[in-house]
């Protein structure tokens, strides 16, 4: 009986287990259905779709950025070139956590403080998801070390690429510019130019200077490959492919060993310089000191390099040949001799010099330079001593609308029209100007002032140059330029044929009297007699000195430069050889003091050089100093 | 040979060479990974052809040993395992590294059915709150390190033995309602990328490239495969590289995507197969042992098919499951062919217990 009760039991456990094991075998037929219409849905409803999708995974158009055109000197020498190496970059948004992926790399690559400081700023100003460098130019062994390891960091990728490089550094950065990341603002400007699509794929753009200036000739056309891609980007193979095709090769005007010359000549000095060839307008030269290293800015300046640039008293990114702006002083009194020519002034018109001048029935005594003045100065004297006296006599008769009138011939007060971007135009003073600026009448004191280069008048080196060499080709203008010849992958275009944008038709004898005037200056008893000691040609010049107006309330100032701050700047233009002249220049040397002391040296090593080929021995700055007669 | 199961031989065999093929495949061409693969199959098969030829009462004397042995190593790990990526799962000891969790997927299944054996004539329900204790016990360990793939798979092998056991359908609904009341508590237990992974489920979009990245490159290599496939090697999700861990979790897309829907539902059949022959083997067991056992180890298959082929199509979360018998993968192989070689030991010793 028990017996039969344990077999039962038995027979129901079995009889329950299978009951169970069917309930199972239902179950997983039923999951194993539930499969059947996922794949259903899947694979026959939705297959377009994700037909579609998987296509759109793989072919992806992939821009391919052109080198950029090389800038040359006029003899070839190269003044930006690129050259490939390594750089390590991040693609953010496929990295979780970039701290610890750049601190896993810096066990394998350096990276210092400031890559980071760098890479986070990239990141803040970067547009829609960028791959981002955390190092450049990478040494050999930290890639081959990259390489070993980089299965280890989806994300970061080791790319060659060009970088820009300027071998001439400073000496050039004023002129050649640079190039540095693309940001929100050109962006935005390529967008209103439609030339945004040409820059896919393109990390950087011209920021200042002959890069800005020239970017399209120097960007190229950006060729495009359609890619089978995997999901890390990468690609696998091309389909179809269309050539990018390279940036043009700017050769420009310039002399490159000149400008490093001239760049050298200023020692430690602040100023600018600006050479011409007066027959065609070309630019020889062209300074602003101090400079700084473009090199720098091409990747995204570090912070402490920016503070230092940014906060120097020297203001070494002011672009102080361009856009400078100065009293033009005693370098004016050519230009007004000529107007004073034009005007029907005789140069034998002869004043008796007392040291100053005072206007008909006014007893305010306007005071020239040397105390007890000049004695019997005829026009030729005066711009060989630079007789204030004589300047402010001619001015007054002549009157502002006058001086205005025939000087802006010469292109002061308004753009030379140079081939650089944020050029400065200067003011020549008018009494409708004055009327509008200051909403007061113009006075006949301030034409007297205006006489001498001083009150109402400002200049920047470029333009002083440019009238300059206008003056030096016999009042024949030229607008002055920096490219020579764009050098198209196509062949040579033929190079630029400059026409003369205005002929001054100044009288022979006129421009005459005024340039053997000049060359007098350079002279024993002129003003800049160290500008010719001891040259095999002749040069003519003109020494000048811009009042310094304090510094503003206010302003940062280094209590021990005040005084350096405040001193006059000094002047010197001048172009040789005299009878036949081949250069032409303006020189500024801020706080320089006189003309004839500092600058006008400057002036003569680049003549030297320009002429003779003369590699002036450096000299201390001290030496140079030293004052010659005042101005 | 005589205690292998030709009809079961032949459905995994079946399996396994569609493995070889798709490796192929997934791997860009490399007959190395093949080659590896097969390697893992010879090794596994003179495995499961010991345990096939190994007596009932010697697996059922080795329950307790392998158990305690597994639950040592699994503190071990909890103690001082190796980390990598992220989870403590890994044991070094000094030879080689070794995932005692793989160890539990055979022992915990074995150790429940030697419990419910030992007490089948006087089973209560205490005798179900030990056994669940014996199966919770590893598992809270697994989740821990953590490895929700193999704790899920270890749950459910120990959940299909107190059903087979006979679990009260009301304690079986009681333990839904905690489990569901238990939901918010579970939730804080897991781990931040196992619950980004559930949350990727319900819209994997939001993450495209990030963790919703496995699920929509999985599902778009399934739906882009339609009725017939892309054909073999001609997957483009699998060789542009789209698809994340194509030889092992994911190789179920490379499969789909260049065979298709027709391709799917031959290799559901597969599964069907040896699944149906399992149910055979359980069905015809002679001892509670063994019935338990068998049905566990069937059931089991069962999940880690579903799991692996729901996560890859998008209807369960990416958990770290394979496709069993084709993901590449020596551990997965050697433990799944374990569990066959004891259904044939099972199958063909039954006679001689009966006696």
């Amino acid at each position: 009986m028990k017996r039969t009760v344990e077999l039962k039991n038995h027979q129901r456990e079995i009889y329950y287990f299978r009951f169970r094991l069917m309930l199972s075998l239902g179950f997983v037929l039923l999951m194993m259905l539930i499969l059947l219409l996922r794949f259903a849905y899947l694979q026959l409803m939705k297959h377009d779709y994700f037909q579609t999708m998987a296509e759109s995974n793989r072919i992806a158009v992939v821009p391919i950025v052109p080198n950029r055109g090389l800038i040359l000197d006029r003899n070839g020498i190269v003044l930006a070139r690129n050259y490939s190496g390594y750089t390590l970059e991040i693609a953010s948004r496929k990295v979780a956590n970039l701290e610890a992926t750049i601190n896993e790399l810096s066990t394998l690559v350096d990276i210092q403080p400031k890559d980071r400081k760098r890479f986070k700023k990239l990141l803040a100003e970067s547009r829609n998801f960028d791959t981002l460098p955390i190092r450049n130019r990478l040494s050999d062994k930290e890639v081959a070390r990259f390489a070993a390891q980089s299965y280890r960091f989806p994300g970061v990728e080791l790319k060659a690429r060009l970088f820009r490089e300027y071998p001439f550094g400073e000496a050039t950065s004023h002129l050649i510019g640079y190039i540095g990341r693309i940001n929100e603002k050109d962006i935005h400007r390529l967008e209103n130019d439609d030339t945004a699509s040409n820059y896919r794929g393109s990390d950087y753009i011209g920021k200042t200077g002959l890069e800005q200036r020239y970017e399209k000739e120097l960007h190229g056309s950006t060729g495009f490959e359609q890619v089978e891609v995997d999901a890390g980007g990468r690609a696998v193979r091309a389909l179809t492919r269309s050539a990018p095709k390279s940036g043009n090769t700017l050769r420009l005007t310039l002399d490159a060993k000149l400008q490093e010359v001239a760049a050298n000549a200023f020692g430690s000095f602040r100023g600018a310089l600006v050479a011409i060839d007066p027959n065609n307008g070309e630019i020889l030269a062209f300074i602003s000191r101090p400079g700084y290293d473009p090199n720098l800015f091409i990747d995204g300046i570090d912070s402490d390099n920016w503070e230092a640039l940014n906060t120097s008293l020297d203001v070494p990114l002011n672009n102080r040949a361009l856009r400078g702006q100065y009293p033009m002083g005693s370098t004016l009194k050519p230009f007004m001799a000529l107007a004073g020519l034009y005007y029907k002034r005789s140069p034998t018109y002869t004043i008796n010099d007392p040291g100053y001048y005072t206007l008909p029935g006014n007893r305010h005594r306007y005071r020239d330079w040397k105390e007890g003045g000049h004695g019997k100065v005829d026009m030729f004297k005066s711009i060989v001593v630079s007789c204030d006296t004589y300047y402010y006599g001619l001015a007054t008769e002549l009157g502002i609308d006058r001086i205005h009138s025939y000087l802006s011939k010469f292109g002061f007060g308004k753009k030379t029209g140079v081939d650089m971007n944020g050029e400065a135009s200067g003011l020549l003073p008018s009494a409708e100007w004055k009327m509008k600026r200051h909403k007061q009448i113009w006075y006949p004191g301030d034409t007297v002032s205006v006489g001498i280069g001083q009150g109402y008048n400002l200049v920047t080196p470029l333009q002083l140059a440019s009238a300059t060499a206008t003056l030096a080709n016999d009042g024949v203008a030229y607008r002055p330029h920096f490219v020579k010849q764009i050098q198209r992958s196509s062949g040579n275009t033929p190079e630029v044929k400059p026409e003369p944008t205005l002929d001054l038709h100044i009288e022979p004898q006129n421009i005459d009297l005024v340039k053997r005037a000049m060359e007098a200056v350079t002279k024993p008893g002129g003003t800049a007699v160290r500008a010719s000691a001891g040259a095999p040609y002749r040069i003519a010049g003109k020494t000048g000195t811009a009042q310094v107006i304090g510094m503003k309330q206010g302003e940062k100032y280094d209590a021990d430069k005040i005084n350096e701050y405040n001193r006059d700047h000094a002047w010197f233009i001048a172009f040789a050889p005299a009878e036949k002249p081949r250069i032409a220049l303006a020189v500024l040397v801020e706080n320089g003091g006189h003309g004839g002391a500092t600058a006008a040296p400057i002036a003569r090593k680049v003549f030297d050089y320009y002429l003779l080929g003369k590699i002036p021995k450096p000299l201390p700055a001290s030496a140079v100093k030293e004052g010659d007669q005042s101005d | 040979m005589a205690h292998l199961d030709p009809v079961l031989l032949l459905a995994i065999g079946l399996l396994m060479l569609v493995s070889l093929v798709v490796l192929y495949s997934a791997s860009g061409g490399n007959l190395m990974r093949v080659f590896g693969q097969f390697t893992n199959i010879l090794v596994a098969c003179v495995a499961m052809w010991l345990v096939a030829n190994m007596p009932l009462h010697y697996l059922m004397r080795s329950a307790v040993p392998i158990y305690i042995f597994g639950m040592i190593l699994l503190v071990c790990v909890a103690l001082f395992g190796d980390i990598s990526h992220g989870a403590r799962r890994w044991l070094n000891i000094g030879v080689a590294t070794i995932q005692p969790s793989e160890l539990m997927k055979v022992a915990v299944p074995l150790m429940m059915a030697w419990y419910f054996e030992k007490h089948e004539a006087t089973l209560t329900i205490k005798n179900y709150f030990v056994a669940a204790l014996l199966l919770l016990m590893p598992v809270a360990l697994i989740v821990r390190q953590p490895d929700l793939g193999t704790s899920i798979l270890i749950g459910a092998s120990g959940f299909y033995v107190l059903f087979l056991a006979g679990l009260s359908w009301r304690i079986m609904l009681g333990m839904v309602l905690m489990a569901v009341a238990s939901a918010p508590f579970l939730w804080s237990m897991l781990h931040e990328y196992q619950r980004h992974r559930i949350l990727m489920l319900l819209d994997p979009s939001q993450d495209a490239l990030g963790q919703g990245y496995h699920t929509i490159q999985g599902m778009i290599a399934v739906g882009s495969g339609g009725l017939m496939g892309k054909g073999y090697l001609h997957g483009t999700q699998t060789h542009l590289e789209f698809l994340p861990e194509r030889t092992t979790d994911f190789i179920f897309a490379v499969y789909s995507e260049e065979f298709g829907f027709v391709g799917n539902a031959i290799l559901l059949a597969m599964y069907i197969f040896v699944i149906g022959r399992g149910f055979v083997i359980t069905a015809n067991a002679s001892t509670y042992f063994t019935r338990l056992l068998a049905g566990s180890i069937t059931l089991t298959f069962f999940t880690y098919a579903f799991v692996n082929i729901g996560m890859v199509s998008g209807i369960l979360p990416v958990v770290g499951v394979p496709l069993p018998l084709v993901s590449y993968g020596g551990t997965s192989m050697l433990t799944l062919l374990l569990g066959f070689g004891m259904l044939m030991s099972i199958h063909t010793h039954k006679q001689l217990v009966k006696t």
